[in-house]
């Protein structure tokens, strides 16, 4: 099939839906808004379901009655609205209920800004709601990796009954690549789903082998030039299309750098560092503190090397350019700069 | 030619679209704190109301998408002597934060100020609770269907079945005479508060001619042929004859 030209939120929705969302709730957010605008008319026009919700509590709520009933339900958000979401979204983990939530991540705490951002990592990354629980969380590099993501999360939220969280950023969302849909799926609706119960022996039993599940079967990455790699940098999303690039421009220059890319960012991809010993891991984020360094800290020490140091290029509210990159990598090599672990 | 004075609580121009009705109420609202020598505090939620951030001389603050009801009662339960008003968009106010509004006027003793302009227009023109019927906007692309969606929602009319709720109004701006209207309606609603004795609520008739996809022009002449056919305006509820006499 030919490729088209698309903008990343409509070519998501657009995949959700071959790939067997047949509910949707949400509420409008910049800049996630072009997702619902889309399916507001194209669900109705094939037969399935859309609401435009009051709010993103009652949105999350209304995916969860979905979910309940056996349909494959979507939402999406961005910034302060999947805050909102939090409560629900522990409700549909405690009751192991298949969904998929979309958060086009803008920048900021509060009301935070438009700008394109990484902001959300910890908290999409660790549940996010009340208890102890987490969501599968993907996070695509490229419009037609997140469609390929899309097409399939209701199979990976339904073969885990766990909701799956895609985390794409205002720019992946803003932009237009050119994509290949995939064909639609058939639709299949899931019977009953029985939660695991309440507190209790019974429910912690059930819930470890779910979570062990994930943990094992879930890893994903891609890892570019790190075998024989001096130093790795760890980004995923924008900065690892920077990070891509700055890899063949210091391979040129015949210095020995490689890439991590977490495709899944929960569970996190441990085994990507194994067998790996560089002098420094260097992660590049779209954030104020650093927070994918704390993951890239414990791989290390998982992987036997905890005394490797961990350095951490956080870009604020722009994504980093390849002069940010390299100019933050002469300055871990000539060690002007302290590492974080 | 009579020019008016720009208050002194307005601090610097704001960013509102040419023609949009957000620029005139608040100007209202300016001119009022100043007539009536009060010191406000202002709170707007999330919307075009933002624009306001940094425009204002008195204390200012910006709330979560539809709280800010809920956040004004916090401060004037701290700061009673103060005129403590919210300043929303309809979606905000009626959509996201229906029951935020709904808690205020049951029982708080602020004064809301809600911008009716059919749409939530800093998003880009989504449909609102206050749409009309066969309005189009970005997720009515045909028209409302009021039906499946919902009718026209008439917060000042709902809001005025509560005890609590001594003042209920809706305005407009789309002539001279309205705008001149509207500000009396406002100015009750303060001096209710001003008095203590519950809570005022004033909605406005706003054009947003930019997602309206219309002139200025234009836009009042739909707010005063159509909108108002289905949001009367005038004074929906108003207890505050005896209760001002007595303050006085
Ligand atoms: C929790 C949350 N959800 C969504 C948004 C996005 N948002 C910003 S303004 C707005 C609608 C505003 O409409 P309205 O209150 O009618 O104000 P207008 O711009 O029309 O004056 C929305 C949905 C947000 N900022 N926070
Ligand atoms: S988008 Fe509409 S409501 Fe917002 S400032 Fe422009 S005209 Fe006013
Ligand atoms: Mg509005």
């Amino acid at each position: 099939m030919a490729k088209e030209l698309l903008k990343g939120n409509e070519a998501l929705a657009e995949a959700a839906l071959r790939g067997g969302c047949t509910f949707y709730s949400g509420y409008p957010i910049t800049p996630q808004t072009e997702v619902m605008e889309y399916l507001s008319d194209r669900m109705p026009e094939i037969g399935r379901t859309f609401i435009q919700a009051e709010s993103e509590i009652a949105a999350i709520s209304q995916v969860m009655g979905a979910a309940w009933t056996g349909e494959k339900a979507l939402t999406s958000s961005s910034g302060p609205g999947v805050s909102l979401k939090q409560e629900g979204i522990s409700y549909i983990a405690h009751n192991n209920f298949p969904c998929v939530i979309l958060n086009v991540c803008r920048w900021g705490n509060g009301l935070g800004s438009l700008d394109s951002a990484q902001t959300d990592y910890n908290r999409e990354t660790r549940g996010g709601g009340q208890g102890d629980y987490r969501c599968i969380v993907m996070a695509p590099a490229s419009i037609q990796e997140g469609v390929d993501m899309m097409y399939d999360a209701y199979d990976v939220a339904e073969e885990y009954h766990n909701p799956v969280v895609i985390l794409t950023e205002a720019m992946l969302g803003q932009m237009i690549e050119g994509v290949n849909l995939p064909e639609f799926k058939p639709v299949k609706k899931l019977g009953l789903i029985r939660p695991y119960g309440r507190a209790g022996k019974d429910y912690m039993e059930k819930y470890a082998v779910h979570y062990n599940r994930m943990v094992d079967e879930l890893e994903r990455w891609e890892s570019i030039q790190t075998e024989d790699a001096d130093y790795v940098l760890v980004a995923f999303g924008m900065p690892s299309r920077v990070c891509t690039d700055v890899v063949s421009i210091l391979r040129g220059k015949g210095e020995k750098v490689g890439l991590i890319r977490p495709i899944n960012l929960w569970p996190f991809p441990f085994k990507a560092f194994e067998g790996i010993r560089p002098k420094a891991f260097i992660t590049v984020e779209t954030n104020e503190t650093g927070q994918l360094v704390d993951d890239v800290a414990i791989a290390a020490k998982k992987s036997g090397a905890g005394d490797v140091p961990v350095y951490c290029l956080a870009t604020h509210h722009e994504c980093a350019d390849e002069e940010a990159v390299l100019d933050y990598f002469e300055k871990v090599k000539s060690g002007s700069v302290k590492e974080r672990y | 030619m009579t020019t008016r004075k720009k208050p002194e609580v307005w601090k610097k121009d704001s960013s509102f679209c040419p023609g949009c009705g957000h620029g005139i109420v608040i100007r209202l609202i300016a001119e009022l704190i100043e007539e009536m020598g009060v010191k406000s505090r202002e709170l707007h939620a999330v919307g075009c109301a933002c624009n306001l951030n940094g425009c204002w001389n008195d204390p200012q603050l910006q709330c979560p998408h539809g709280r800010a009801a809920a956040v004004a009662v916090g401060a004037k339960a701290c700061e009673p002597d103060d005129l403590v008003f919210t300043y929303q968009g309809d979606g905000d106010a009626y959509v996201i934060g229906l029951s935020e509004t709904m808690n205020a006027g049951y029982r708080g003793n602020i004064t809301s100020i809600i911008i009716n302009n059919n749409n939530f227009g800093m998003t880009g023109g989504q449909m609102s609770w206050t749409t009309l019927p066969g309005q189009t906007t970005t997720t009515s692309k045909k028209g409302r269907d009021a039906l499946k969606e919902g009718e026209p929602f008439k917060g000042p009319e709902l809001l005025s079945q509560f005890e609590n709720v001594k003042f209920a109004a809706r305005g407009a701006v789309y002539n001279p005479a309205e705008v001149n209207k509207t500000k009396a309606l406002i100015k009750k609603a303060f001096e209710l508060q001003m008095s203590g004795e519950g809570y005022g609520v004033v909605e406005v008739l706003c054009g947003c001619p930019t997602n309206w996809k219309m002139s200025p022009v234009d836009s009042n002449k739909w707010i005063e042929d159509a909108v108002t056919r289905y949001y009367g305006l005038g004074i929906i509820k108003d207890e505050t004859a005896k209760i001002l006499k007595e303050a006085i």
